[in-house]
């Protein structure tokens, strides 16, 4: 058996089934030996940043590990926005990277990039093989880190004569998966009395706890705490239950932000407080003891200061709080918050946020809805309901535009039954949109794909029209786009198109009843923007509520931010 | 930069490619000051040893040990803060002599136990050890006759008594044992750090 073949049967060892990637010189012999391992499937994608964007995908969908693999050199650095996007999301990704042979590595070889040292501060952990007795060992140890306590990806390099050499050791199975860490009692008791003290709490929960959201959703009935989900948290609460209040942040809710805003003790879970969701940070939940459930000590006492840190599994520890509950929620809390809860927006006129909630009041609870990054995005987020956990799949710490198509891509393959909806911009649509091959290639059936094309890079051009005085610089696409349908049909994806409030119904049903992927095409007005928001730098309560021209007195705010932004 | 001052900090660390830089690297993109930083083997094989020293606030050291303690390379920090230690550092001094200062200069390396490691015509090289503070009073000393070159190695530290610090497994399978008390200590020192009154 040589290293490659030893790679494979590690990687088959241990449950993967499919690997996103790309080959290339310094991982050929790999992608020979996969021949010789047919229970584990290697999609092709048509870029090594989709492969790793599948990957990530698959195991969002999943909540198991993703495994992505390039070439050396390009093939590599091709990687390093994945695995960025993975690490600020908490994603379990292992990327396998050729290199050149041994004695070649330092020597400026051709395609060799030290992609060890490039990765370094984006992965949890990264290995170079230099044994190949190691190799299986390697690996192993690389799925349990990316796994185990707040997941991460990890990556392995491999060079060229590793994969070639001999292979005489035993291949190693799974670790055991670690123990679930439980909080100390006393910090639960401690979270217990502070909410058994409270007169307006709520309850902020992030990605961390998607996995815990039925735990959550136990907690906050039985305490009756009005919930709030961050973006990457959406799912982990039913949308439709009455104490939701929304997402928190800069295109959170009116309701979810006035909470925080007034609350007198925040309970967060699974979240790391960051700075789009907490707004300016010493005016963030400004009344309010904070409780932190967090996994990961380091997110601790980060951003904001701590009353009660618990530390632990937000399994684990929502139950823990569960337990000796009692109706916390007050009738004046409860008066304000539904105030505050009936001023929603509404998209009621043409357009994308129109666009959006007509598309996502299309899909079941089953569904899996992926964005990529913009103003189609938050919208979705704003708009959509999620009723359950891994259903919402978006790049939430890098916001990576290009994430959201091949993403989707790898939810779909993870899940061939389930229907794989994602929304992107005309602008993010164009980073990833060559794998529309790879639709074709693997006859992928369940991946719908919705552009919403504002013919503008919306989301920078909405700030460009509220702090730079509408200098649109460098965000038109319009007269540069592709026909979308005439792309889709170049790969044989069939396309649709709306361009009224008036064909959008008959399209989209054409579309997602087409028995193939397909591709719709929303053409919407071009200036509009995506409200409420909370000008970066301003804090929470300061946000604006609805698009400025039809409410008065948003001038303070938006002088404020504006200060920001030259600032920055 | 408020109540800031130096910590120090010890790491055991797997001896493999890349430790150094990913210890430094963290410190250096999360902004954090190292003032030392002294590396050596231990009496394990397979497990090195750092003395840190970090310049901040407490809030800061402790943000930095809980961010070290996620890197799979660090087998266990010993925050010296909490316990009580001894520590050393040697520098070598090199001093400019005339006819007339030699004796002098002499006579002061040798109220600080000083040793002569290189003689020449016009300069004398001492090595000195010791705490901080006496290594600042000997370069202060020797600093009006001239002094040529200085090296210092950066502080070393060891927690006093008789505990031993290396765990015995650390190439064991699974989380590794010696972080657990580490771990465990997080929701108690975070507290230490903000000051948070205890409410009960
Ligand atoms: C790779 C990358 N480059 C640049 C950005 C900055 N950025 C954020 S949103 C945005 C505009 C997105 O435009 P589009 O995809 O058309 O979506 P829209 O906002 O119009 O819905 C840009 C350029 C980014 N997030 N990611």
């Amino acid at each position: 058996m040589t290293g490659a073949k030893a790679l494979w049967a590690t990687l088959a060892n241990h449950g993967i089934s499919t690997v996103f990637g790309y080959p290339g010189g310094a991982i050929m012999p790999v992608y020979d030996a996969l021949t010789f391992y047919p229970e584990v499937r290697h999609v092709l994608t048509r870029h090594e940043q989709g492969a790793a964007h599948a990957a990530e995908g698959w195991a969002k969908a999943t909540g198991e590990i993703g495994v992505c693999m390039a070439t050396s050199g390009p093939g590599a650095t091709n990687l390093v926005t994945g695995l960025a996007d993975a690490m600020l999301d908490s994603v379990p990704l292992l990327a396998i990277t050729g290199n050149v042979a041994r004695h070649l590595m330092g020597t400026d070889a051709f395609q060799e990039a030290d992609i060890t040292g490039i990765t370094l501060p984006i992965t949890k952990h990264n290995y170079v093989v230099r044994e190949v007795e190691d190799l299986p060992r390697i690996v192993a140890e690389a799925i349990r880190i990316a796994r185990s306590g707040r997941p991460g990806p990890v990556l392995v390099d491999i060079p060229k004569d590793i994969q070639l050499a001999p292979f005489h050791g035993e291949i190693p199975t799974p670790h055991a998966r670690p123990e679930i860490s439980a909080p100390s009692t006393e910090s639960i008791e401690r979270a217990r009395s502070l909410l058994l003290g409270a007169k307006k709490p709520v309850m902020m929960v992030g990605g961390g706890a998607l996995d815990a959201a039925a735990e959550i959703t136990a907690l906050a009935r039985a305490w009756d705490i009005p919930v709030i989900t961050t973006l990457m948290g959406l799912g982990a609460f039913p949308s439709s239950d009455p104490l939701w209040l929304g997402m928190p942040g800069m295109h959170g809710s009116v309701a979810a932000n006035r909470a925080i805003s007034e609350a007198d003790v925040l309970l967060g879970i699974g979240l790391r407080f960051d700075d789009r969701v907490t707004g300016r940070v010493n005016g963030f939940a400004p009344n309010a003891s904070i409780i932190h459930v967090e996994l990961d000590a380091a997110e601790i006492g980060k951003i904001i200061r701590t009353h009660v840190p618990v530390r632990g599994d937000a399994k684990v520890a929502a139950a823990m709080l569960t337990q000796g509950a009692q109706k916390i929620l007050t009738p004046e809390w409860k008066a304000t918050l539904a105030e505050w809860t009936s001023r929603t927006v509404t998209p009621e006129t043409w357009g994308a946020g129109y666009a959006v909630k007509a598309v996502t009041e299309r899909l079941s609870e089953h569904d899996i809805l992926s964005s990529d990054v913009g103003q189609h995005q938050m919208l979705a987020a704003q708009l959509a309901r999620f009723e359950r956990p891994r259903r919402w799949i978006n790049s939430g710490g890098l916001g990576t535009m290009g994430f959201g198509f091949p993403a989707a891509i790898g939810a779909a393959m993870a899940e061939p039954g389930v229907r794989s909806v994602v929304i992107a911009g005309d602008g993010g649509f164009q980073m990833t949109a060559q794998e529309l091959a790879t639709l074709k290639m693997y006859d992928i059936r369940n991946v719908k794909i919705c552009i919403i094309n504002n013919s503008f890079l919306g989301m920078v051009r909405q700030w460009q029209e509220m702090f730079h005085e509408k200098r649109y610089s460098e965000v038109w696409l319009g007269d540069s786009n592709p026909d979308f349908v005439k792309l889709a049909d170049a790969y044989d994806v069939p396309g649709y198109r709306a361009t009224s409030a008036e064909e959008l119904p008959a399209a989209i049903d054409a579309w997602l009843n087409d028995p193939k992927s397909a591709l719709l095409e929303v053409v919407v007005p071009h200036e509009h923007g995506v409200f409420p928001m909370v000008p970066a730098g301003a804090a929470l309560y300061e946000l604006i509520e609805t698009e400025p021209g039809r409410t008065p007195d948003l001038s303070d705010a938006m002088e404020h931010a504006a200060e920001e932004a030259n600032k920055a | 930069m408020t109540n800031a001052q130096d910590q120090l900090l010890s790491l055991l660390v797997r001896d493999e490619p890349r430790v150094l830089t990913r210890i430094t690297a963290l410190f250096g993109r999360r902004g954090y000051n190292i003032k030392s930083l002294s590396v050596g083997t231990t009496e394990h094989p397979g497990v090195s040893r750092m003395t840190i020293v970090v310049h901040g606030d407490r809030g800061v050291v402790e943000q930095a040990i809980k961010q070290l303690e996620k890197l799979h390379d660090v087998v266990k920090i010993i925050d010296h803060s909490l316990e009580k230690f001894v520590d050393r550092e040697l520098v070598l001094v090199k001093v400019a002599i005339t006819p007339e200062s030699r004796v002098e200069v002499r006579q002061i390396a040798e109220d600080f136990r000083s040793r002569i490691v290189d003689v020449g015509r016009h300069a004398l090289t001492f090595e000195v050890t010791g705490d901080e503070g006496k290594l600042t009073a000997f370069i202060e000393q020797m600093r009006p006759f001239g002094i040529l070159e200085t090296m210092r190695t950066g502080r070393i530290a060891l927690t006093r008594g008789s505990n031993a610090d290396v765990p015995s497994h650390v190439y064991h399978e699974g989380e590794t044992e010696a972080l657990k008390p580490v771990m465990e200590g997080v929701e108690a020192r975070e507290e230490r750090a903000r000051g948070v009154p205890n409410l009960f």
